[in-house]
């Protein structure tokens, strides 16, 4: 045991000694979920529109006051022909052009029907979806408005209610995700090229003829990196609670527990890389390559898997990272326990000991 | 076994794939003794070394280590082997206090035994001024002389040096080699690999491997009288050239 903690110490020695690695550890999570949070962000906000007006009366006026009064738009220009439309789209000025038909109020009065066309550059097919979504629940609520006084025999109003997270703010999808990166980088990445570190410097030779048993070393190298990870994990959740107002509506203990197999697992994959790379360099491209590609792409962080190809959701399914973003969700967002979640968990705890196995079989073939 | 030889090895053989690296080695050390174990680079020197000490299992064979086997005991040999690598390995971004403290709790030292180790090192070796600094910033001479020492701070029975004086200037392999001579006085039996053929002649006794196999084995006095040269450069040329 004594001979177990000198090592450890040995190690944190190494850690903290080395700039580098600390920005990796301490800088990274604060610097990721502060992009994420606020620079990168799915919603929007004061996009840019111009107004092509033919009608010029009542109605138009108040849709349009409505329009300019959201959030959502700014109202760019007023435009007084169709040949415009083109050039300011390719200026890039504007994002859409809403355009009133001429006798827009007197339509609507007679023949109980007036158009809108919504016009949006959609080099940006996300963006102009949502503008094309908010542009359409401005016109419905006005319309809701107008027609109260009437009756409408039949009539369906769909009432939609954005269930966990009602203001549909991105940052709520993407704490868990740069969380699962950020223990994944530290997990594997670190704990990978450190081994490596050894391997190289000559220094793992010296312990393996020292009278420490080769798991004994293995451990004494992953045990600091568990307190570094589980360390980063609270400053991650205490960040997006205070800074982002993020909720953690299960519980607290679970979420803990459920970081902590995966953070075994990714150590466990760490070990993994190190035994098949000989060099630092190679260790760390093997893991970003290997793990945060996947882990970004395939795991539903960004990309949601139901709408990926077959070959993609079979291979978004054997990556760890996807099962603990849905037991992420589920317990911050959803509230939900073990009973809900006990699936995703043992599929996790089962990739776990799996990569436990392979890497203490791999590491002892090295040794060979 | 007898009681004064402390590696016994009989028939060694380590194949990778079809390629033997160490090809059917026998051969004793005795107690005391600095035995120069010989070759070119590639001949297998490290591989038979590697079996040796534990980090690398024979194919085929037997060999005894300190009074154990190689197969059955492999934990005992180790507590009893010191050993430094060719790459003169400690921690550069550790102190050398620190380097010593960290290898002498994993051997299992006390802090008592390695406080009194570290003061008698730091008399010994002049490190008084450096014990503080870290060994990153230690030119390689002294990396080499640490290395060596930490490696004898458990005071094993045998110890194990793989190319010990690559890299460094004449003067510093001369006094390197003094710090052998002092080991082996003290009873502490030296097995080392080298390929310069000079400080073959330094050794008790010799054996010289090319291609996997032992081609000779016995003090440089009588292999030169063997071979009817006047160096061990000239004996090795005419073993390595058949």
């Amino acid at each position: 045991m004594k001979r177990f903690i000198g090592f450890i110490k040995k190690e944190f020695y190494h850690i903290f000694r080395d700039r580098r690695s600390l920005f990796i550890l301490f800088g990274m999570p604060v610097a990721q979920i502060m992009l994420f949070g606020f620079a990168i962000t799915n919603e929007i906000n004061n996009v840019d529109i111009a107004i092509l007006d033919k009608s010029k009366d009542i109605t138009t006026q108040e849709i349009i006051n409505k329009i300019s009064s959201s959030t959502y738009f700014t109202i760019e220009q007023l435009i007084t022909s169709e040949a415009e439309i083109e050039t300011m789209f390719k200026k890039g000025k504007i994002k859409a052009v809403l355009i009133f038909e001429k006798d827009f109020s007197k339509n609507l009065i007679k023949k109980n029907n007036a158009s809108i066309q919504i016009i949006t550059d959609a080099t940006d097919p996300n963006t102009a979806n949502t503008i094309s979504n908010y542009t359409n629940s401005i016109l419905q609520k006005y319309q809701q408005k107008v027609n109260k006084s009437i009756e409408i025999p039949y009539q369906i109003v769909p009432q939609s209610r954005m269930m966990y997270n009602p203001e549909l703010k991105s940052v709520f999808m993407f704490v868990p995700g740069v969380m699962t990166i950020i223990l994944m980088l530290v997990s594997a990445m670190m704990t990978s090229i450190s081994i490596t570190k050894e391997k190289e410097l000559g220094t793992m030779e010296i312990l393996l003829v020292s009278p420490l048993e080769p798991f004994q070393v293995i451990i004494g190298k992953v045990v600091p990196y568990i307190f570094l990870s589980i360390i980063n994990a609270i400053v991650i959740v205490l960040l997006s609670i205070f800074i982002f107002k993020m909720p953690v509506q299960g519980s607290l203990f679970l979420l803990g527990v459920e970081s902590v197999i995966f953070i075994i697992n990714a150590l466990s994959l760490g070990i993994l890389i190190s035994t098949i790379s000989a060099t630092q360099q190679t260790a760390m491209m093997i893991s970003l390559m290997g793990l945060m590609l996947p882990v970004i792409l395939l795991s539903g962080f960004i990309f949601p898997i139901n709408s990926m190809p077959e070959i993609l959701q079979v291979i978004s399914n054997v990556i760890p990272a996807t099962w603990y973003i849905i037991i992420l969700k589920g317990i911050m967002l959803k509230g939900v326990g073990l009973a809900v979640i006990w699936k995703e968990t043992l599929v996790l705890v089962a990739m776990t000991v799996f990569f436990i196995v392979l890497s203490i079989k791999k590491y002892k073939i090295r040794l060979e | 076994m007898k009681d004064n030889n402390v590696i016994q090895a009989k028939n060694l053989t380590k194949k990778f794939g079809d390629f033997t690296a160490v090809n059917s080695i026998t051969f004793e050390v005795k107690k005391g003794e600095i035995f120069g174990f010989l070759g070119a680079n590639g001949a297998g020197k490290t591989t038979a070394m590697k079996m040796l000490i534990g980090i690398s299992i024979p194919t085929s064979g037997k060999a005894q280590v300190a009074g154990f086997d190689i197969f059955t005991n492999p934990e005992d040999i180790k507590k009893n082997i010191g050993y430094m690598s060719q790459k003169f390995a400690l921690y550069d971004d550790l102190t050398v206090k620190e380097n010593i403290t960290f290898f002498g709790g994993i051997y299992g030292l006390s802090k008592e035994q390695i406080k009194k180790k570290r003061n008698q090192l730091v008399e010994e070796l002049g490190l008084k001024e450096i014990v503080n600094e870290l060994v990153g910033s230690l030119p390689l001479g002294w990396k080499q002389k640490l290395a060596f020492s930490v490696a004898l701070l458990h005071n094993p029975k045998i110890i194990f040096l793989d190319e010990p004086t690559g890299g460094v200037d004449p003067i510093t392999r001369r006094q390197f080699w003094e710090m052998i001579y002092k080991t082996a006085n003290s009873g502490t039996t030296v097995f080392v690999t080298t390929h310069y053929m000079d400080e073959a002649e330094y050794c008790d006794r010799v054996s010289i491997m090319v291609d996997g196999k032992i081609e000779a084995l016995d003090t440089p006095k009588k292999l030169k009288e063997q071979f009817k040269v006047t160096s061990m450069n000239d004996v090795f040329l005419k073993l390595a050239r058949g």
